[in-house]
C-alpha cells in the first residue's frame, strides 16, 4: 500500500501524467471539433503520425521547433481538407473513408520517412523542447516539479482547450459549427453553409491532431518510429464520448488516462510477478469501461455521421 | 451543378470501378516512385514479374491472398449490416492463437478428425472475441468502431504475453514464439514445392458460402434490410438486434478462421508479427469488391501481389517497401470515389 502511496505522492508522477496526457488533449479537440459539426474523424490515427514525422522531419532537416509544429500543422490541415473532400463534399462513409485515411496518411508519412532518413540501427535523434522556465515557480520543491517544468507544447494544449471552450459556445462561429452538427437543414436555412463550416471545423481539427502527433516527436521523445502512436488517436475518439462533447472533460478525460497511464507504468517494476502485458492492456480496456459507463448519458451531436446532401432528406 | 441518384446502378460500373481506382492509385503513387528515384515503369514492371510472373510469384501471391480473403469476407459480412467491426486483426490474433494452443496437444486423433476441429475452435475464438463490443452495441449503444479498434491492442498483447509465457517454445532459443502444432493438424500443401496450402481452398469455400447465404437466405436478406435502413426492417418484423449480432458474430468467425488457417497452413506456430495489418487491409479488399462476396477473391489477390511484389521492387529499385500499403491505401479511397460516380450522377 506504501508503495502506491510512493507513486502518486512522487511530482515526477503528476508530471508525467500531464506529459502523457499532452497529445491526447490535441488529438481529443480535434475530434471533438470535427464530431462537433457533424463529421467523425477516423482518420485521427494517420494524422497523428503525418503530423509526428513531419514535426520531426521539419525540424531534423534544420527547420526551428515551433515551424515543425507549424508544419505538421499545415499537413494536417491538408489531410483534413481531403477527409472532408470525401466525407463532406461526396457525403461518403465516414467509417471507411476515416478509416482509409489513416492508413493512406500512415503509410506515405512511413514512405515519405524512409526515403527521407536511410535505414539504421538506432532512429537519428533531434534536440527536442525544453521545459519552459518560470521564475520562482518551476524552482519550487515538489510543486515546482509536478507542475512547472512542462514543454511550451504543453501549455499551448491547456489553453486551447480554454480557446476551443470559448469559441464554441461565445461566439456566432461558435453556434453555427455546433448548429452543423445538430440540424444541418436549419443551419442551411439560416444562409449559413453547412460543407464551409464542416469542412473548415475538419481542416482545424485535423490540424489540431496533427499537432498533437507532433508533440510526440519533437517533446516527449526525439526520435520518430513506426509504431509511435500505439492507438492515441483511437483513445481520443473514445475520449470525446467520454467527454459528452465538450472541452473542458475532455481535459479531465485526457487527464484522468494521463494519471492512470502514469501509474501502471510505475507500477509495473513493482509486480513483476504479473505480466508487463496485463498493465499495457488496462489503458485500452478502461477507455472501453469508460465509453460504457457514459453511454446511458452520452448526449451525442443530433447529425454526427449523416451526411448533409442540399435538397435530400 | 447537382448531385442526382441514379435509378439504379450500371452493372458494368461496379466491375469498372475498382479497375479505374486501381489505375488512379497505381498512377499517383507512380509520383512516389519517381521521387524515390526509380524508374516507374521498370518498378511496376519488376514488382508484376514478382507476384505473377512464373509458378513461385503465382503460388506465393495466392498464399498471400489467403488470409485476406478471410479478413475480407469479414469485414463485408459486417459492413452488409452497417456493424462496422474494424477489429478482424484481433480476432485474426484470437483464430491463432487457440489453434496454437490446442494444435500443439497430441490428443491422437486423425488429420480428418483434428482439422475441422481446430478449424470450428479457431472460429468460435474469433466469435467470442467479437461477442463484447457486439453485445455493447445492441445493449448500452457504445460504438463498435472504437470498441472493436481498442481490442486489436489488447488481443496482439494478450498473444505476447501468451508466447512469452506459458505458450513459449522451449526449444526457440528465448525467441518469443508458441510450441508448433502437431503434424496430423497440419493443412497439408496444394502445390508441391511450393507455400500455397489447402486453406487457400478453405477461403474459396468461405467466400462461396458467404455469396450464397448473402443472396438466399433469410439472414442474409435480413442483414442487408438492417445495413439499408434499421427502423425501416424493424418495421418489417425483423429482429434488428438479433441480426446485428449474427453479423458481428459471423464477420468474427470469419475473421478468427483467418487466423486458424495461417496458423495450420503457413506458420506452425503463432508470433506477435503473424499478421502484417490482415485486418485493415480486409476492409480494403471487402470495399474494392464493394462487399460483394464473390468480388473479394479477386480484390484479395490484388492486395497480395503489391505486397508480394513490393518486397522485390524495394530490393532491385530501392523504393521504401511501404509503396505496398501506399498504394492499397490509395486505391481504397480512389474506390471509394469511383463508388460514389457509380450511383450518382453530375448534373449542371
Amino acid at each position: 500500500m506504501t508503495e502506491f502511496l510512493d507513486i502518486v505522492l512522487a511530482a515526477s508522477f503528476w508530471a508525467a501524467a500531464l506529459r502523457i496526457a499532452t497529445p491526447l488533449i490535441f488529438g481529443t479537440l480535434g475530434a471533438l471539433l470535427g464530431e462537433r459539426s457533424g463529421v467523425l474523424n477516423l482518420g485521427i490515427e494517420g494524422i497523428m503520425t503525418a503530423g509526428a514525422m513531419t514535426g520531426w522531419l521539419a525540424v531534423y532537416l534544420g527547420a526551428p521547433l515551433w515551424m515543425g509544429l507549424l508544419a505538421a500543422a499545415c499537413v494536417g490541415a491538408l489531410v483534413g481538407l481531403l477527409h472532408a473532400g470525401l466525407t463532406v463534399q461526396l457525403g461518403l462513409s465516414q467509417h471507411v473513408a476515416g478509416l482509409g485515411i489513416t492508413l493512406f496518411a500512415s503509410s506515405l508519412s512511413w514512405y515519405i520517412y524512409r526515403l527521407s532518413v536511410p535505414s539504421s540501427g538506432s532512429p537519428p535523434k533531434i534536440t527536442p523542447f525544453a521545459p519552459v522556465h518560470f521564475p520562482v515557480l518551476s524552482d519550487l520543491s515538489w510543486i515546482g516539479e509536478a507542475l512547472f517544468r512542462h514543454t511550451a507544447p504543453t501549455w499551448l494544449a491547456l489553453v486551447l482547450v480554454a480557446g476551443v471552450a470559448w469559441g464554441l459556445w461565445r461566439t456566432p462561429l461558435g453556434l453555427a459549427l455546433r448548429m452543423a452538427g445538430e440540424s444541418p437543414q436549419a443551419c442551411e436555412a439560416q444562409g449559413v453553409s453547412v460543407f464551409g463550416l464542416r469542412t473548415g471545423a475538419l481542416m482545424a481539427g485535423s490540424a489540431l491532431m496533427a499537432v498533437g502527433g507532433a508533440f510526440l516527436t519533437t517533446a516527449a521523445f526525439d526520435s520518430f518510429y513506426f509504431t509511435m502512436i500505439q492507438g492515441r488517436g483511437w483513445i481520443c475518439i473514445a475520449l470525446v464520448v467520454f467527454a459528452s462533447w465538450q472541452p473542458g472533460k475532455a481535459l479531465l478525460g485526457a487527464i484522468l488516462y494521463g494519471m492512470f497511464d502514469a501509474f501502471q507504468l510505475r507500477l509495473q517494476p513493482l509486480v513483476p510477478e504479473i505480466p508487463y502485458q496485463l498493465f499495457l492492456m488496462m489503458p485500452y480496456l478502461l477507455s472501453i469501461a469508460a465509453l460504457v459507463l457514459v453511454s446511458r448519458r452520452a448526449s451525442v451531436p443530433q447529425a454526427l455521421m449523416v451526411p448533409y446532401r442540399k435538397g435530400e432528406r | 451543378m447537382r448531385l442526382e441518384r441514379r435509378e439504379r446502378v450500371p452493372a458494368l460500373a461496379l466491375v469498372a470501378a475498382p479497375v479505374a481506382a486501381i489505375l488512379a492509385a497505381l498512377s499517383l503513387c507512380s509520383i512516389l516512385i519517381a521521387l524515390a528515384g526509380a524508374s516507374v515503369l521498370a518498378a511496376y514492371g519488376t514488382l508484376l514479374n514478382e507476384s505473377f510472373g512464373g509458378r513461385l510469384g503465382i503460388t506465393e501471391t495466392l498464399t498471400r491472398a489467403t488470409p485476406l480473403i478471410f479478413t475480407g469476407l469479414a469485414a463485408a459480412v459486417a459492413f452488409r449490416a452497417r456493424f462496422w467491426n474494424i477489429g478482424a486483426e484481433g480476432q485474426f490474433y484470437m483464430g491463432a492463437i487457440a489453434v496454437a494452443a490446442l494444435g500443439s496437444i497430441n490428443f491422437g486423433l486423425s488429420p480428418m478428425m483434428e482439422i475441422p476441429l481446430l478449424l470450428v475452435c479457431g472460429a468460435l475464438a474469433g466469435a467470442c472475441f467479437i461477442a463484447g463490443p457486439a453485445i455493447l452495441k445492441v445493449q448500452f449503444g457504445v460504438d463498435e468502431v472504437v470498441t472493436t479498434l481498442l481490442l486489436n491492442f489488447v488481443a496482439i498483447l494478450l498473444v505476447s504475453l501468451l508466447v512469452e509465457g506459458p505458450m513459449r517454445d522451449p526449444l526457440s532459443f528465448g525467441w518469443p514464439q508458441s510450441e508448433p502444432i502437431i503434424d496430423t493438424a497440419v493443412l497439408p500443401h496444394l502445390v508441391e514445392r511450393s507455400r500455397l496450402h489447402w486453406g487457400f481452398v478453405l477461403a474459396l469455400l468461405a467466400a462461396a458460402a458467404v455469396a450464397f447465404l448473402h443472396a438466399r437466405s433469410v439472414f442474409g436478406l435480413s442483414t442487408i434490410a438492417v445495413g439499408l435502413s434499421a427502423p425501416a426492417a424493424r418495421h418489417a418484423g425483423i429482429k434488428v438486434e438479433r441480426v446485428l449480432i449474427m453479423a458481428a458474430l459471423g464477420s468474427g468467425m470469419l475473421a478468427g478462421l483467418g487466423g486458424a488457417v495461417e496458423v495450420m497452413g503457413l506458420k506452425g506456430y503463432v508470433t506477435t508479427d503473424l499478421s502484417p495489418g490482415y485486418g485493415a487491409a480486409g476492409v480494403i479488399v471487402a470495399m474494392l469488391a464493394s462487399l460483394n462476396p464473390l468480388g473479394i477473391v479477386p480484390a484479395a489477390v490484388f492486395v497480395a501481389a503489391m505486397f508480394v511484389g513490393a518486397d522485390a521492387m524495394a530490393r532491385a529499385h530501392g523504393v521504401p517497401s511501404f509503396i505496398a500499403d501506399v498504394i492499397v491505401a490509395t486505391s481504397l479511397l480512389s474506390m471509394l470515389v469511383a463508388l460514389f460516380l457509380a450511383e450518382y450522377r453530375v448534373r449542371r
